[in-house]
């Protein structure tokens, strides 16, 4: 059972969910993985203190122009969804960052002058931090796209473990690659005007894929009831909701898990990661085929043309 | 020679455009005739790439100096590999374009 733990706003408390109910659930003897998803910016790991004992860096493909064999046409550019590659006076420039590895240039190419050569783009790095497996990505410093990291992270996911995706912030490209094909996902979001709108988002965004969800309200006694009123009219069920109280700052602030440090919450925690759990398994499984990934739509588009 | 200069405005008269990538318009102006033609900006609306497509544009309609407030890396790159010259200028098109000198 794969869990993504998301938001809209960012600095809700995603991470913080995660690592506690990792630990606890963890700490209760049954397997747990946890992925930390936010490729741009990890921070799971501040927490669990983790020793990393894999890492293996993580390629895209992005085009190699044979100047020999390139007669500049510019079909490769004609093709590109992306502005990647652009033919400039007869020449040809890639900007490989833009690239979406789609494959499109070199299928186009009537000289066949492109082929496709790896790029890397991130580390994925694995630990146990005691009985709990942990891993994460992190993204090179400069590259635009999250998404192919991720991808790669969570082609590591446990099949036999609760696996818990920290998911990054928002509700772009990255968000929605770490959520979907999940069972559940757990919106984190706090009693406020921006949480509220934040909140709305997620949900639409999370809903596109027909994903059943519940909502964490951190910093509950904060704000006012319309983040509460939204769900009720939603029939999104509130799975938790955590005080804002300093001392668990303080403990974040330590990078300490607050089961740890404040145990009177320690109950909290556990009805939350059971309530996942029943919430998750009352829905039915992710099923039906992937959309068209897009080499394959491009290759049936240029059959098409042909 | 013909300027592409990127407008905020479809005549001689409108400014010139502080971005490159993402103006509104440009106008491809020959420096002798002082004769143009002018567009509308379709990279403007890219999510991303807009620098070497807005290149691309000037580009075909056959440009060879670039004119903008200032230039992205992206299309600071995508210049260089077509070989037009970059100026920076504001103010009236008509007087940037005087200024560039034939």
């Amino acid at each position: 059972m794969v869990i993504a733990i998301a938001s809209g706003k960012g600095g809700t408390g995603k991470t913080t969910m995660a690592v506690n109910v990792a630990v606890t659930v963890t700490r209760q003897g049954r397997p747990v993985q946890l992925l930390d998803c936010d490729v741009e910016e990890p921070n799971a790991h501040l927490f669990l203190d983790p020793r990393f004992d894999e890492v293996e860096e993580v390629t895209v493909t992005g085009p190699r122009v044979d100047l020999q064999r390139c007669d500049g046409c510019g079909e490769c550019a004609r093709r590109c969804e992306f502005g990647a590659i652009v033919a400039l006076g007869g020449e040809i420039s890639v900007f490989p960052e833009l690239c979406h590895s789609c494959g499109g240039c070199a299928l186009a190419c009537p000289q066949r002058a492109i082929t496709e050569e790896p790029r890397t783009i991130g580390t994925l790095e694995q630990a146990r931090v005691g009985e709990l497996a942990f891993a994460r990505g992190v993204l090179n410093v400069g590259e635009a796209r999250a998404v192919p990291l991720i991808a790669a992270l969570k082609n590591r996911a446990d099949g036999d473990a609760l696996v818990l995706l920290d998911a990054p912030p928002g509700t772009g490209c990255p968000m929605m690659a770490a959520v979907r094909d999940c069972h559940f996902v757990c919106l984190v979001t706090e009693p406020t005007p921006f949480g509220l709108h934040d909140l709305t988002m997620a949900v639409d965004a999370v809903r596109t894929l027909h994903l059943p969800l519940g909502v964490v309200i951190n910093r509950a006694d904060l704000g006012d009831e319309e983040v509460r009123r939204f769900c009720q009219q939603q029939q999104i069920p509130i799975l938790m909701e955590l005080p804002c109280d300093r001392r668990i700052a303080e403990v974040c602030s330590r990078g300490r898990l607050i089961v740890d440090e404040l145990p009177e919450y320690q109950e909290a925690f556990r009805d939350l990661a059971e309530r996942i759990v029943q919430e998750a398994g009352r829905a039915p499984a992710p099923g039906g085929a992937a959309p068209a990934g897009l080499r394959d739509r491009i290759v049936e588009q240029l059959r098409h043309e042909a | 020679m013909k300027i592409g200069v990127a407008a905020m405005g479809e005549s001689l008269d409108a400014d010139v455009s502080d971005q490159f990538a993402r103006c509104p318009f440009f106008l491809i102006v020959d420096s002798q005739s002082m004769g143009f033609e002018s567009f509308a900006n379709p990279a403007a609306a890219m999510p991303g790439g807009a620098g070497p497509a807005a290149v691309q544009e000037i580009v075909n309609r056959g440009a060879r100096v670039a004119v903008a407030g200032r230039l992205g890396p992206k299309a600071e790159q995508a210049l260089q590999a077509a070989g037009l010259r970059f100026v920076a200028a504001s103010g009236r098109i008509r007087d940037a374009v005087a200024a560039c000198g034939a």
